[in-house]
């Protein structure tokens, strides 16, 4: 038998029935499920008169629209709250597994369904967010989809696809001290571009992302959407072993060892063959600050921002130009000497117990400067903040002047209460910079938690070995 | 499924790279549970001068004058001209359905982002992938011609021009045969899933012996 990358031995594993056309009906194992994206689904299942062909495959949580303070007092909103709503009662009704709001296993779909081992290797996994590439950490192959596939996938636990091409993102070598697995994916998709995965499903691999715990290994797998790619993937080790173990979807005694074995075929053969390759040096990444409105306009702390009249092709040219004036910056600028209105450290990208940790180490024992108008820390779940909570992380967090929240979106995108006012500058470590993202003329720059902690403390960007 | 069979419409061309799903449609509409009634809200924030929320009475807001949309001789355009990367970031089906609501059901572009490229096909609209240079010259021909048409016709696999017009295109593009043939018929892929349920039975009852764990 020739040789198969990660993508082929998922593919092959999933495929119900190839069809003439060159499409593949692929079976989905997994499908977590949350407000935005399926009333709609839910609403087309009933017309259809259908049921959901597989109830246990399918996993809810409220994350977009959910509050981060108050609780108690539920959600103010009226059209939000009827999103939430909608989706208690359409996972009532259908007989869906749902963590609602007041659940302490509540927070982020992509934080939630790796934390209850919902998330395992060798399967494969959709939602209708993009952010699912999340999952491929796990060896696990995991794409976002839209509204109509999640109706598709409730409906038949199937999907119409055809397969994409493969591509492996190498990082060799060790990465230098305060360099993070949110800095290496910003530099990988500033040397790719934001659509140079655009038709692929990568590859992660090499010493440097093998070195990486889950927490960062998902980080790097969340942002291959911003690449281009639906899918970034990871190879199955002893790591991604380790984490899963025990957790309260994860195979229990009886299957454990079968489960394990078939786990471990789940890396690419030596000889393998890649349609494309991209090799990056570890030690040549510095910690990142995007200047721009797409992820892939990303600078290493030390530089300067770059000037729109060096770059040849006209459209990139015309769109670096309209994302300085949007961002209010002018070439040639240290990124280092921009000040910062906002902090944000969360989001599917960059709010579990380890990112948290890394910004509690940054800012421990100091204040969060007086030109900071609002710092806030939002956990990627009612268990993680109960976590940071055990080792006492909320309070280094208000001590220093930052707001500790409910779990939840918040302002990644914006969709609940949690937003930027209009040329409010946002040091976040979401993981989108586009226009009005985190709200209507909102700026955004993608840092590491590590690299927002001392922004919240310097007031402007800063290299995390000056704080 | 609205089906898609041929169309002559105006061209808009919206000159811009990596357009992303969030400048499509603004995330404070997301929070609908309904399908439809997005189109005012297309391009929100380029479009009006204001912040948009839903409820509001659209046709009372302040409109930028300067965006394409709001050119009236591309007022009644169905198919939108655009360039590299088109549909990037989120994976919010609600930007097909705003462009759909709105009236567009084709866009041409060198490059889609894949799940909004994935998205349109299932609600009826058409995205044409074209080599730059060709797109280049689509959006040279529709500013210097104003009420200029094209044709598309997906079963020619083919974009014209009018015979009496000044520019003349004729422009074959190529699409999977899966894609064309859901969207020549309005085809209820569900339906076509469904009809390979012994397929998928039989699917899950050899998995249930490898990984038994997931059943």
């Amino acid at each position: 038998m020739s040789a198969k990358t990660l993508y082929d031995k998922l593919w092959d594993s999933h495929v119900v029935r190839e069809n003439d056309d060159g499409t593949s009906l692929l079976y989905i194992d997994r499908q977590l499920i949350h407000e935005v994206t399926s009333p709609q689904a839910f609403e087309g299942l009933r017309m259809a008169n259908r049921r959901p062909w597989k109830l246990t495959a399918n996993l809810a949580t409220p994350d977009h629209n959910v509050p981060t303070t108050d609780r108690e007092k539920g959600i103010a909103d009226p059209i939000s709250k009827l999103q939430v709503d909608t989706l208690d009662s359409n996972c009532d009704s259908f007989g869906i597994t749902e963590f609602k709001m007041d659940d302490i296993r509540q927070g982020i779909v992509h934080v939630v369904s790796p934390e209850q081992g919902a998330t395992l290797p060798g399967m494969t996994l959709v939602c209708g967010d993009s952010h699912t590439s999340t999952h491929g950490a796990f060896g696990t192959l995991a794409f976002g989809i839209g509204t109509s596939e999640v109706e598709h996938v409730l409906a038949t636990q199937c999907l119409i696809q055809k397969k994409s091409k493969n591509m492996r993102v190498e990082v060799n070598g060790q990465l230098n001290a305060g360099v993070t697995a949110k800095d290496v994916i910003l530099a990988i998709i500033g040397k790719i571009g934001t659509a140079g995965g655009t038709g692929f499903a990568i590859e992660f691999a090499g010493d440097a992302i093998r070195s990486l715990s889950m927490e960062g290994r998902m980080t790097i797998s969340n942002m291959a959407i911003e690449a281009g790619a639906r899918a970034g993937m990871i190879a199955v080790d002893d790591t991604t072993i380790e984490y899963v173990k025990g957790r309260p979807y994860s195979p229990k005694e009886e299957h454990w060892s079968q489960a394990v074995e078939y786990w471990r075929n789940f890396y690419s053969d030596a000889d393998a063959e890649f349609d494309k390759t991209v090799i990056l040096d570890a030690a040549d990444i510095k910690p990142q600050v995007t200047w721009g409105t797409s992820p892939e306009m990303t600078i290493a702390i030390d530089e300067t921002i770059p000037d729109p009249e060096m770059e040849l092709d006209p459209v990139k040219q015309e769109g670096m130009k309209a994302a300085l004036k949007y961002m209010g910056l002018t070439a040639g600028k240290p990124i280092s000497e921009v000040s910062v209105d906002v902090v944000f450290i969360g989001s599917c990208t960059n709010s579990r117990i380890e990112d948290i940790r890394a910004a509690a180490e940054v800012v421990k024992g100091k204040k969060v400067s007086s030109t900071i108008t609002q710092a806030i820390i939002v956990p990627g779940s009612g268990l993680i903040k109960q976590q940071a909570e055990k080792e006492g992380l909320d309070k280094i967090f208000l001590e220093t002047g930052f707001e500790w929240r409910e779990p939840g979106c918040s302002m990644c995108l914006a969709m609940n209460a949690d937003r930027l006012e209009p040329q409010q500058r946002c040091a976040s470590t979401s993981n989108r910079n586009f226009e009005g993202r985190q709200g209507q003329g909102g700026r955004t720059h993608l840092v590491s938690p590590a690299m927002a902690a001392a922004a919240a403390i310097a007031g402007h960007f800063i290299n995390i070995k000056e704080v | 499924m609205e089906k898609f069979t041929k169309m002559t419409a105006i061209a808009v061309p919206l000159d811009r790279a990596n357009v992303d799903t969030d400048a499509i449609i603004p995330k404070q509409f997301l929070k609908s549970i309904k399908r439809s009634g997005f189109g005012p809200n297309l391009f929100d924030e380029w479009r009006y001068k204001d912040h948009g929320e839903p409820g509001m009475d659209n046709s009372k807001r302040p409109i930028n004058p300067d965006f394409i949309l709001n050119k009236s001789r591309y007022a009644n355009a169905r198919i939108l001209l655009a360039r590299d990367n088109f549909g990037c970031g989120s994976s919010r089906e609600h930007a097909p359905w705003a462009l759909e609501d709105y009236g567009i059901r084709v866009i041409i572009a060198p490059s889609f982002a894949d799940i909004f490229y994935n998205n349109c096909f299932k609600n009826g609209l058409l995205p044409i992938i074209l080599p730059e240079t060709m797109i280049d010259e689509l959006f040279a021909t529709v500013a210097a011609n104003e009420g200029f048409q094209l044709t598309v016709d997906l079963e020619q696999q083919k974009i014209t021009s009018e015979s009496s017009s000044v520019a003349n295109i004729d422009i074959s593009f190529e699409l999977d045969k899966f894609r064309r043939h859901c969207l020549l018929e309005g085809l209820d892929e569900i339906g076509l899933t469904l009809g390979h349920a012994e397929d998928i039975r039989a699917y899950e009852k050899k998995q249930k012996e490898i990984t038994p764990w997931l059943y």
